[in-house]
Order: structure tokens, then C-alpha cells, then sequence
């Protein structure tokens, strides 16, 4: 009911732009030089935000619904496009990789990276130390994470041979050859990577938390995992929901790792949609089945950001407005 | 109601030693403050008997227990937070039964001690409500709430009004009061805040540099300071303080600073008096009475008017003294006045030892 | 009560502070340790054994022979699809690029929280808020179109093309960083300075920006760091003669025909992440606060 009245007000009200004229035209020429000179200065993000940001998605879209193959054409063909897509085997299957890589991955990294902030947090010896140790594969690009790894996994020369080298001849680790298990190789390697950054974030956010906090605990006797279950999780949340954000975007980006580590093999086993993209981008030239897919990934990060975003502003704001 | 025992306590932070040999005994059912500035020691000592310090020597006995190594949930003690330290995600109610809860205490007893508790403290309208919903004073209360309901023996107080403006601090200070009254509980209560302590204290224990420098009801500590560091932490405006030295006479002693004799026989000194000494003169603001037969003479160099009394600083002999007068003002800026000291009301230090003679 | 007790007993002892939760603790800590620095120690024991050595042994052993050949062979004589100059020419490139890819987005961060935290000119929340939306958008959105735009002007396949790419993909968290910097500067400071007589480009260049250091060290880390690692842009925006050392080095590793040299190719990965891990290990606490800087969204 309020929001419909907001919403009334602001559509009785003189417009934006009548508004914005007044106020030019009573402004004084210097002040009114002033605020051209704070507009001319946002200029690039201006034209960033409207041609590169806004601009290339809203052509994208458009592309999308055409039949551009290596050169763009301007027939339109409806969902055509999207059909052909979903129709995709491989396209399928890099969706399907996509979710079971992104829940692995996330709720690895939530898991490890939580239990290491929380282990460090004991007020351990070292710290510095192996907060720098955990930390430093996020310094790493995602090329050569995907390399080192692909070479320590490798049955031939890798941790299954050397295994096998020190006494147990069965030993198998062949993932990175088995098209069922491939996705887990690159589960394995990003989370070695990633793990240290949720580490670093919930740290922050633990030691945020009042020390008195900790005392009234001890006095009122609560067990240490209880009070980080009931307690200091619930207040984390914020820091929390910020963090799967940041997984997911990266979820949704992998490319990198995948082209080194795998090349999306063996076969297509370890397809995933921005490399699917890329290739029909590029060397299978079907721009708009690959601009068709790019809008797809782009509403599957919509849909799963946004309401994250919005209960973690709404709770933030709650707390602000006290 | 337990009793606390401190017998020799010593509290060490690397090697830095907070506090040193420390003796203390808070009677059942008192309400001991421990006054004092910052770094003081006086958190130290509350953490310390809260078990939230380990100690590095001594005892801390609680209600005839030795507690010294005891862990802080055993040791049958409540406490309340400066900042008062609420869950943040739990509802008021949850916040005073969560401690109990874990305990494994039956439901019925829970209930039972949550509304007798927020009835007392007038929270009944808010146990559904989270902290964030809650102005500060509220906050406070369900503190002292959470404190209550764990029916402990000893309730330990760490400024817990130092977060709330003025007004509050009044009003919430007045309910602790009721509150001793009503549950004649033990309470052990840190400030800085002197106003703090003369109200609310059975007893104060005055502490500076990690040891104690005067225990005592309010009154006794106001009007006869131990030492020199009493005496100006006390009182506002602070003790006026003038150097000079007392030579005993045939039958008189006398006190001696530039400009400045008076007959300090009437004092009521410790030991007798041998020899001349250097000493310091301390005389409270009150005391010291602008009036046209005084001995002394003085101007006027500023007046700070207080509502229902005015603070005027008189400029004597190039030192600041100030005096409080009650009621009209009949002396302006600048005025030459006479003012006279109270003899009988004075302390008198020791310069070099700054105990009270 | 308490007098008489007091002489009596003995003091309890202190307890025994290695309780097993403790030792739980740095079991845990140190296993998680091992597994973090497992890949490390293996490239660099790798990138200094002979190939015998490797195709022989165990990929955990020492080196029996440590040789520094694979590192010359790396930055020298690798193959990067097509030359075989090694891989210093990515490194020089990926120079080139990080440079004024850091310079450039910082200061239009710097430039953008400026303006949107002190003058706020109409419309300029609007703005804002789509650019940290636009944080989200996966870069294959913008791919093709950027492609053909970057074409038009000319741009496309080369140094200028490939930083002006940069630019526009770090928009959003240098912006970020910067507008929220501003934020918790005083507004007071601010108006004293328009009292003073201050203009719009003054007061940047001669009363924020000095003041900015903490902020710019912060966004320079993470700007290096992100600019340097970066592969899919490089690839697709840089140009054959441009390309960035992530690119040559997966060339290096997954494009050669016969034998793969494994100790090159742990020689060049460790090449290529030598600039980005010497920030980190010389920067510690500003990395973490770049880190933690750019996750707090609006």
C-alpha cells in the first residue's frame, strides 16, 4: 500500500527533466560551469556504462534473435537460435558441468575457507604465516593453476605413478583421463585456489565481531563450535552472502582453468558454457547461437545474484536504520 | 549472595605487570565500585575475578570457593558488558536463555526465570523484539537481564552506563540502585566515572597504577582521601591544592604557603608532629567561603554558573583556587574578595610521600 | 567464610593448556598447509630436474641433479605457436600492457569516486548502480560486439585495443574502491576546500589524490595482479604480437607437437607467476585489503 503511494507522488511530479532545466536556468554561470565541468568529467563512465556495458548486451541480445553465422546479418529468426541451443548436446552437457562444477566448487570453498578463517582465528602460532600460505594461489592466474595441476594429475608422471612408485602398484588417479570424473579435477584445482580468498573475507568479518561477544559466551558457558554456529555464523551472513556472490561470478566465468587444464576433454567431457561460447565465437563462426548462449549464461547470473544482492541490502539496511 | 575474596593477586601481560599483590574482600550483598582512571587496572581486576584473565599469582576465593583456576561459567558469577554484548540474531528472550538453555536446565525453570527477570526490569513488551530494535537503554537492561537470570552469587559491572548520554546514565543508574536494594545480590561495578561511584557504592575502592589506593564508604573517601591521588580524583571541581609547609609552634601548628598562614591545629592528625614539613594543603571547593570577614584575599577570575551553583575561580598568589557558592552570586568578575578556609575540613599530604598526614 | 579458608588449601594448578581441541587445531591447520603448498614445491622441484630424471622418477622427489636449463629453455627457446623465442617476449608484453592498464583505470576510478562521492551531479547514481551491475555481466556478452567496435576504430589486435579493454572491464571496482575511499573522507574537508575557492579539477588533482595513497597502493595490487593473470582477454583483444604471458604460456604447455618437456613448461608456469606472487609476498597486508575492498558491493 505505501509503495503505491510513493509510486503515485513520483508520478505527480513535475517531470525529471523540467526540473533539471530549472534548475540550469537559475543556476549562476559559474556554478553552472561547475556542474558541466563534474558531468564532462564522468564522460567516460558515462559512455563506458551506456556503449560498452549497456551497448554490447543490448546488441548481443539482438544478435541473438538473428541467423548471423561468421558475419552478422539482420534477419530475424525469433528463438530459433535459442532451440538450436538447448537442442546442443554439447551445449547441454557444459550446462550440466556448469552446475555440478559450481556446486562442488562453491560449497567447497565455503566449507574450507570457513573452517581455516575459524582455525586461524584460535589465536594460533604462525598466523601471518599461514595466512600468506593459503592466500598466495589467489595470486596465481588461473592458467597456471590449471597447468600445475594438470601435471600433478597426470597418471603418467603424476601423483599416480609416484604413488604407485612408493609401494602400492593398484593405486589409481586418473581422473583427469576419465570423462565421468574430469569435472573434479578442475573442482580440486579451483578450490586450491579460491579457498584462500573465502578464507581471507570471513577472517575479516570474524574479527569484526565485538570481543565482548566472546566473553559473554564464556560466561554463559557456551561451548566454541556453538557459538560459531548460533552465533557468529548468523551475524556473518552478510559477509556470507557477499562471498557466494563472488564464487558464483567466478563459477560462471570458468574458462580459463578449463582451457588449460583439460582443453574441455577428454572429448567434451569437461565442456563448460563460456568455452562452448568462445568457440562458436570464433572458430566454428555461428555468432548468434554463441551470442544466444551468452545471453543465457548472462540471465542465469541474474536470476541467481540479484536476490542475493537484495536480502543482503535489505538486511544491511535494517541494521543501519537500528 | 556470595562474598569475594582477593588474597595477593598478580595479573602480568608479558612483562608488563598490571597488577601487583593485590588484597581485597567484598562483603555479601555490597555493591564494591572500583573507581578509578584509565589503565588503572580496574577491568583487569573484574576480567581477573570473572575468570576471563588468567592470573599470574595469587587467589580468588567466590562465596568460600577457590575459583582461581576455575573456569568463568563456574564461578556462579554474572556479568554486564560496556558494550553490552547482545547476540545480535536472537530475540531478547533467546538472549537471556541461550546460557541456560545449553546448560541442559528444564524448560518450566527457564520460563519461570526469564519473566521473573523481565518483569523486574521492565522488558515483558520487548522479549520478541533482536537488539537492533532496541534504543540503548533497553539494550542495557536485557544485559543486565541476561546477567539476572543465571541467579549467580556475584554480579560484576563493567562500565556499563560509559555508552549512554547523560540523561540515561541518571536514569539507569537510579534503577541499578533500586535494583541492589531489592535483590541485596553481591555486586562488583568498575566506572571512572566518580558521580557513578558516590551513588551507587557501599564501598569504593579507589585504584591507580594496578594497586589500591583507598577503600572506603563514599563519604569517607570524599571527605578524608588517603592521599594526594584521591583527593583530586574525587569531587568536581577538583580539590584545590596549595604547597607550603607546617611548623609546629608552642601550641599551635601552622600552615605556611606564599601569602598564606593558617591555624591547622584543629586538624586531626595521625601522629604528632615533630618537625617542620613540607606539605600539601588540600581544601574542596565547598569549603572554601568567599565572605567579607574571610582572612585571605583574592579576585575574582571566572565564573562558571551551574544552575543551582555558581563555580567561581579566584586568583590567589598566581594560582587558581576555586569556590562553589550555593545560592544568589553577590561578586562579579574581577572583584576583589576575601575568602576564608574551613580548617576543620582540610587534608594535609606529606609532599614527599603524598599520604595524608 | 573466608579468612580461615584461605591458609588451609592448597593452591589449585593452573590447567594443562594443550587440551586435544588445541592439538586439533594445528593438525588441521598443517594438513590444510601441506595441501596449499604441495603445488609449489612440485613445480619448483620439477622445473629444475632433467627429463630423465622426471620420466624415471616420482613427482614428489628432490632433484638428484638441480639444473637451471628448463628456465633458460623456457625464456629463451620455448615455442609459443609460432615462434620459438621463449617466453620473455609474453613477459615484455604483458609489461607493456600491465602498465598502462593500472595507470590509466586508476585514474578514472579515482576520477569517477570523486566525482560521484563529493559532487554528485544529477543522474549520477543511476550510472553507478549499472556499473556494478555491469560487474556481473559475463565477458562472452560483450565479447563479439566489443570485437566488432574495437574494429571500427581500429583498435582491435593491438597494445592500445587490448588497455582500452582493461580499462573498461576494471571500470567497476576501481570505481568502487575509489567512491567509497572518498566516502569516508569528511565531507567537511571537502566543502572547506569549495570555500577556499576550490574548482572541480583543483581540488582533485591538488587536495584528493594526494590524499589517496592508501587507496591507490590497494588498487594498484589488485590491478597488476588481475591485469598480469588475465587470459581471455589477452587472447582474444591483444593481437598475435601482443600477446600477454598467460597466453604464450598455455601456448607454450598445450599447443607443442612431440615430446612435452615437463620441466620447460613448470620453468615457464613459474615464470609467468613470478611478477603477480612477488607483489603478494611483498605487499601481505595491502593484498588482503584489495581483497577485501573490492568484495564489499555498494
Amino acid at each position: 500500500m505505501c509503495r503505491w503511494k510513493k509510486y503515485k507522488r513520483t508520478l505527480l511530479q513535475p517531470s525529471r527533466i523540467e526540473t533539471a532545466l530549472r534548475t540550469v536556468m537559475t543556476l549562476k554561470p559559474k556554478q553552472l560551469f561547475r556542474q558541466l565541468v563534474s558531468w564532462a568529467a564522468l564522460l567516460p563512465l558515462a559512455s563506458t556504462v551506456l556503449v560498452a556495458y549497456l551497448g554490447t548486451v543490448l546488441w548481443s541480445l539482438k544478435i541473438s534473435f538473428t541467423n548471423s553465422r561468421t558475419f552478422p546479418s539482420d534477419q530475424y529468426v525469433g528463438w530459433a537460435q535459442y532451440q538450436r541451443l538447448f537442442d546442443n548436446d554439447r551445449w547441454l552437457l557444459s550446462l550440466q558441468n556448469l552446475a555440478l562444477y559450481g556446486v562442488l566448487f562453491v560449497a567447497a570453498c565455503m566449507v574450507l575457507g570457513f573452517l581455516l578463517a575459524v582455525f586461524i582465528d584460535q589465536k594460533v602460532m604462525a598466523e601471518g604465516a599461514l595466512r600468506t600460505v593459503f592466500l598466495y594461489p589467489y595470486a596465481m592466474s588461473f592458467v597456471a593453476t590449471g597447468l600445475v595441476w594438470q601435471w600433478m594429475l597426470n597418471p603418467g608422471n603424476g601423483i599416480q605413478q609416484a604413488v604407485r612408485q612408493m609401494g602400492y602398484p593398484d593405486f589409481t588417479f586418473d581422473w583427469i583421463i576419465d570423462q565421468d570424473m574430469v569435472i573434479y579435477t578442475i573442482v580440486i584445482a579451483t578450490v586450491w585456489q579460491a579457498s584462500g580468498l573465502v578464507m581471507a573475507l570471513l577472517l575479516a568479518g570474524l574479527r569484526g565481531i565485538d570481543e565482548e561477544i566472546w566473553k559473554a559466551a564464556r560466561i554463559d558457558g557456551i561451548p566454541t563450535w556453538r557459538v560459531y554456529v548460533s552465533i557468529v555464523l548468523p551475524m556473518l551472513s552478510p559477509t556470507l552472502i557477499t562471498v557466494f556472490v563472488l564464487l558464483f561470478t567466478a563459477v560462471v566465468k570458468v574458462f580459463d582453468s578449463v582451457v588449460s587444464m583439460t582443453q574441455g576433454g577428454p572429448g567434451t567431457a569437461s565442456e563448460v558454457p563460456a568455452k562452448f561460447i568462445m568457440e562458436h565465437l570464433f572458430g566454428r563462426a555461428n555468432i548468434a547461437l554463441a551470442s544466444a548462449g551468452s545471453i543465457v549464461l548472462l540471465l542465469t547470473v541474474l536470476l541467481l545474484v540479484l536476490p542475493f544482492m537484495l536480502v543482503r541490502n535489505r538486511s544491511t539496511l535494517a541494521r543501519v536504520e537500528k | 549472595m556470595s562474598s569475594v575474596s582477593i588474597h595477593k593477586l598478580c595479573v602480568r601481560f608479558g612483562a608488563n605487570e598490571v597488577i601487583k599483590d593485590l588484597d581485597l574482600d567484598v562483603q555479601q550483598s555490597e555493591f564494591l565500585v572500583l573507581l578509578g582512571p584509565s589503565g588503572c587496572g580496574k577491568s583487569t581486576l573484574l576480567h581477573s575475578i570473572a575468570g576471563l584473565i588468567d592470573v599470574s599469582d595469587g587467589r580468588i576465593e567466590i562465596g568460600g570457593h577457590d575459583m582461581t583456576w576455575a573456569d568463568p561459567t563456574d564461578r556462579n558469577i554474572g556479568m554486564v558488558f560496556q558494550s553490552y554484548a547482545l547476540y545480535p540474531t536472537m530475540s531478547v528472550e533467546r538472549n537471556m536463555s541461550f546460557g541456560l538453555r545449553i546448560k541442559g536446565m528444564p524448560k518450566a525453570e527457564i520460563e519461570r526465570r526469564v519473566q521473573r527477570v523481565a518483569q523486574m526490569l521492565h522488558l515483558e513488551p520487548l522479549l520478541k523484539r533482536k537488539p537492533a530494535q532496541l534504543s540503548g537503554g533497553q539494550r542495557q537492561r536485557v544485559a543486565i537481564g541476561r546477567a539476572l537470570v543465571r541467579e549467580a552469587g556475584v554480579f560484576l559491572f563493567d562500565e556499563p552506563l560509559s555508552n549512554l548520554d547523560a540523561k540515561l546514565r541518571a536514569e539507569l543508574r537510579r534503577e541499578l540502585k533500586l535494583l541492589h536494594k531489592n535483590l541485596r545480590s553481591t555486586m562488583i561495578y568498575v566506572t571512572h566515572d566518580q558521580v557513578e561511584a558516590m551513588t551507587l557504592a557501599t564501598r569504593i575502592v579507589v585504584m591507580h597504577a594496578g594497586r589500591i589506593q583507598q577503600i572506603g564508604v563514599p563519604s569517607e573517601v570524599y571527605e578524608k582521601p588517603e592521599n594526594l591521588f584521591v583527593a583530586g580524583f574525587l569531587g568536581s571541581p577538583a580539590m584545590n591544592f596549595l604547597h607550603g609547609q607546617i611548623k609546629p609552634a608552642a601550641d599551635s601548628i601552622l600552615f605556611e604557603s606564599q601569602g598564606l598562614t593558617l591555624d591547622v591545629t584543629p586538624y586531626c592528625w595521625r601522629a604528632p608532629l615533630a618537625t617542620t614539613l613540607e606539605v600539601v594543603l588540600g581544601i574542596r571547593p565547598e569549603n572554601l567561603r568567599i565572605h567579607a570577614d574571610g582572612q585571605f584575599q583574592a579576585t575574582v577570575c571566572l565564573i562558571e554558573p551551574m544552575g543551582n551553583h555558581h563555580v567561581v575561580w579566584l586568583e590567589f598568589g598566581g594560582k587558581l583556587l576555586s569556590s562553589v557558592v550555593s545560592g544568589p552570586l553577590t561578586v562579579g568578575v574581577d572583584d576583589a574578595v576575601r575568602f576564608g578556609l574551613d580548617a576543620e575540613r582540610i587534608s594535609l599530604f606529606d609532599r614527599v610521600t603524598e599520604q595524608r598526614l | 567464610m573466608t579468612g580461615g579458608t584461605l591458609a588451609v588449601r592448597p593452591p589449585l594448578r593452573r590447567p594443562y593448556r594443550l587440551r586435544p581441541a588445541r592439538v586439533g587445531v594445528y593438525a588441521f591447520l598443517l594438513t590444510a598447509a601441506l595441501f596449499f603448498l604441495l603445488p609449489l614445491y612440485i613445480m619448483l622441484v620439477t622445473s629444475v630436474k632433467s627429463m630423465d630424471e622426471i620420466r624415471m622418477g616420482n613427482i614428489f622427489a628432490f632433484p638428484i641433479q638441480v639444473t637451471l636449463e628448463p628456465w633458460v629453455t623456457a625464456w629463451t627457446s620455448a615455442c609459443t605457436g609460432v615462434a620459438c623465442d621463449g617466453i620473455r617476449g609474453g613477459f615484455w608484453n604483458s609489461v607493456l600492457i600491465v602498465i598502462p592498464s593500472t595507470v590509466l583505470p586508476i585514474l578514472l576510478g579515482a576520477l569517477n569516486g570523486y566525482a560521484l562521492s563529493f559532487w554528485k551531479p544529477r543522474g549520477a547514481n543511476v550510472l553507478f548502480a549499472i556499473l556494478m551491475m555491469g560487474a556481473f555481466i559475463p565477458v562472452q556478452v560483450m565479447m563479439y560486439p566489443l570485437v566488432r567496435i574495437l574494429a571500427t576504430i581500429g583498435l582491435f589486435s593491438s597494445l592500445p585495443g587490448i588497455v582500452l579493454v582493461h580499462i573498461i572491464f576494471s571500470m567497476p571496482v576501481m570505481t568502487l574502491l575509489f567512491r567509497n575511499y572518498y566516502l569516508s573522507i569528511p565531507q567537511e574537508l571537502f566543502k572547506a576546500a569549495r570555500i577556499d575557492g576550490g574548482g572541480f579539477f583543483r581540488i582533485f588533482l591538488q587536495l584528493m589524490l594526494p590524499m589517496s595513497t592508501p587507496i591507490i597502493i590497494v588498487a594498484a595490487i589488485m590491478q597488476v595482479t588481475g591485469v598480469w593473470n588475465d587470459y581471455i582477454l589477452g587472447l582474444v583483444f591483444a593481437g598475435r604480437d601482443n600477446l600477454p604471458m598467460t597466453v604464450q604460456l598455455n601456448n607454450v604447455i598445450n599447443t607443442t607437437t612431440g615430446t612435452r618437456l615437463y620441466n620447460v613448461n613448470m620453468a615457464a608456469t613459474i615464470l609467468t607467476s613470478l611478477v603477480p606472487l612477488t607483489i603478494y609476498f611483498v605487499s601481505g597486508r595491502w593484498f588482503v585489503r584489495g581483497i577485501a575492498a573490492g568484495a564489499v558491493k555498494g
